[in-house]
């Protein structure tokens, strides 16, 4: 099976601070991980190569830096990694890192399963890896605790409000995971050691033979940033006490009544 | 910290960091009040490969330096000392068959451990701890084969590991030299796991009393010439010593790390105790003794990757620094007062945890009168 993983550098926190003047993040002097739900994501990937056998490869765009991460995948057992950087894909927004992503798998493809977390911890919005499979046409299955495969045909277990849906359909998938999905595996030592001499090949826009240009970069992104803020906290939750559940959601509904919400 | 760490060192310390604070570390307080490990806490370790990381290369190991591999555990020995002799203990029966095995004794020992198994090192008898001439255990010639027959005690890992290195006299009235050493599987028939040594600290760490009865092993799993195995045993112990005192280092930095943020909360007549100068002066001699300490142990480390058999410097180190642990690891329960000297607080495990290695690997007593006969020669 052959499973690509993308995988994004983030922050490492969830107080972002954000530049009053550019409206963007404030990176420096805040230590960089992997997002968290991009882990689940190549545990996934890893799993199902535990399980069928097969290549994990990983994915990351951004700039050089981000190398860290991709080594930090390979520690986990990624087969190999490829880091995609050029000047053209500054300022690129989740419609824009969507194109450039697919671009990419679709020169390094084709793939079976193509997975990423549900959401980045620094932008949040969710959007980047679902929009890939629109690229790619792919069967899109968000928050997915699992998979099934055999043969073309997968069974996906997905995580939903309200409860687990199960959806069969065939490959190729885009899947994004959660931390529901699994608990990552840590590095062993000898694939550190290895992680850290990789050569970590770079895929640039002069790569992407056919690729759109217009599409890429902070031009080709329709999303134009307003304004970025961190909110204020207002008002502070409120803890509902009782001696059983009957009676603490029968203060909520009238918590939720006096404030005229029911 | 006093060393200069590699970037590769940084970034194998701090996955080894994140996996014991995780998922070793909220176990610990309960096993220690049990006095046994769960195998599973292990099994991390293992996914991990710390089982592996002396093991050579050329037999599927890690091959990772001395130096390195000290770092691993003195920061595995920060959660837990216990925990890391397990895994320690593994590499001081394996540099037995470094230091004068075959090839494929090597290879074969490196097999028994890949899959997830640990190795013991059995030279200890209940009459027989810093005079190993005066050891019973017997290893009779019969055709290709060893017969052996004794008890050994205080065996680490000795109900966990699947291979041991054990020492018998070939020659029972050969004295010194009348011992050699054997690689003998736990399962072999006649080889049975004694009682369970109810230990004053590194409880997490399996100590048991090994029995040999009419246990037959192949006249290749002799370690080394016959009668070598005292000469053996030492120079295997030499290089362990350094590895005593890394663990060593490691509870003393969480002795510190616990008792400097214990000093900065605390508050008495409405100041922090950290502000009180005899609480700073405590602290300042903690940091003073476990960064000499892990010069020291780093230093030793060095020597031995180059190849030096660390007679003397190694007797120093396992000294030097355990001896420093008491005060460290005392003090820290004294920073602490009536709440040090309480199991809710993990301090005064650090203290009991601490105490064995004055003792082990040979008391600090049998290491002043080894480097002082070193002196001895040296001064000729």
């Amino acid at each position: 099976m052959n499973i690509v993983v993308c995988i994004k550098q983030v922050p490492d926190t969830t107080e972002i601070k954000i530049d009053p003047v550019k409206n963007t993040l404030i990176r420096t002097g805040v230590p960089s991980i992997m997002n968290p739900f991009d882990k689940n994501a190549l545990e996934t990937g890893l799993q199902l190569k535990d399980q069928y056998g097969g290549k994990v490869t990983v994915i990351s765009m951004g700039p050089p830096q981000a190398k860290a991460v991709l080594r930090e995948a390979l520690s986990m057992g990624a087969d190999d990694a490829w880091l995609i950087t050029d000047r053209a894909f500054g300022g690129s927004d989740t419609y824009a890192t969507s194109y450039i992503l697919s671009q990419a798998i679709g020169k390094l493809g084709p793939f079976d399963v193509i997975l990423g977390g549900k959401q980045a911890i620094d932008g949040d919005t969710g959007q980047t890896a679902p929009s890939i499979a629109e690229h790619l046409d792919a069967v899109r299955l968000t928050y997915i605790l699992d998979l099934q495969v055999d043969g073309d045909k997968v069974i996906a277990r997905r995580q939903v409000e309200e409860g687990i849906e199960v959806i069969e359909t065939v490959l190729p998938v885009l899947c994004t995971a959660t931390k529901e999905s699994n608990k990552p595996r840590y590095g062993t030592v000898k694939r550190k050691i290895a992680s850290l001499k990789a050569e970590i090949p770079e895929i640039t826009l002069a790569d992407l033979v056919g690729a759109d240009q217009s599409k890429m970069g902070l031009k080709g992104s329709p999303t134009k940033v307003k304004a970025t803020f961190t909110p204020q906290r207002t008002a502070s939750g409120v803890n509902i006490e009782g001696n059983n559940p009957g009676e603490m959601a029968g203060s909520l509904i009238s918590k939720l009544a006096d404030a005229k919400i029911l | 910290m006093g060393l200069i760490y590699t970037e590769e060192q940084k970034e194998l310390l701090a996955m080894v960091r994140e996996m014991a604070e995780i998922e070793i570390k909220p176990y610990v307080q309960e096993a220690d009040e049990k006095g046994e490990c769960p195998r599973e806490l292990f099994k991390w370790g293992f996914d991990m490969g710390l089982h592996m990381l002396e093991i050579p290369e050329e037999y599927g190991g890690t091959g990772l330096s001395y130096e390195t591999t000290a770092m691993i555990f003195e920061e595995l020995a920060k959660v837990d000392a216990g925990y890391a002799i397990t895994f320690v203990t593994t590499f001081v029966a394996l540099r037995n068959v470094i230091l004068a095995g075959t090839k494929e004794q090597g290879q074969y020992f490196a097999d028994k451990i890949a899959p997830g198994g640990f190795a013991g090192f059995a030279l200890t008898e209940p009459n027989s701890g810093s005079d190993p001439a005066a050891m019973r255990a017997t290893a009779v010639l019969d055709g290709d084969e060893y017969i052996l027959n004794g008890t050994k005690t205080f065996i680490t890992n000795g109900a966990l590991a699947d291979v041991f290195v054990g020492f018998f006299k070939t020659d029972p009235a050969g004295g010194h030299r009348g011992i050699s050493a054997f690689i003998v599987d736990a399962d072999a028939p006649g080889v049975t796991v004694g009682a369970h040594e109810n230990k004053m600290g590194l409880r997490l760490s399996n100590t048991t009393d090994l029995i040999f009865e009419n246990v037959r092993v192949k006249a290749s799993a002799m370690v080394g010439p016959e009668g070598s195995g005292f000469k053996l045993a030492l120079n295997a112990l030499n290089l362990s010593r350094a590895f005593v005192a890394t663990m060593a280092v490691g509870i003393m930095q969480r002795a510190l790390d616990e008792a400097v943020k214990y000093a900065k909360e605390r508050k008495q007549f409405n100041t922090p105790i950290i502000k009180f100068q005899m609480v700073q002066q405590m602290l300042a001699d903690m940091a003073i003794k476990i960064e000499a300490s892990r010069c020291l142990v780093n230093n030793t480390m060095r020597l031995m990757d180059q190849g030096n058999l660390v007679q003397k410097e190694g007797s120093i180190c396992k000294t030097f620094v355990s001896d420093c642990a008491q005060e460290v690891t005392s003090n820290a329960v004294q920073i602490f007062g009536g709440y040090g000297y309480s199991k809710e607080y993990p301090v005064e495990k650090l203290m009991r945890d601490c105490k064995v290695f004055q003792i082990f690997e040979g008391t600090n007593q049998i290491q002043r009168m080894t480097i002082a006969g070193v002196l001895e020669r040296e001064y000729k």
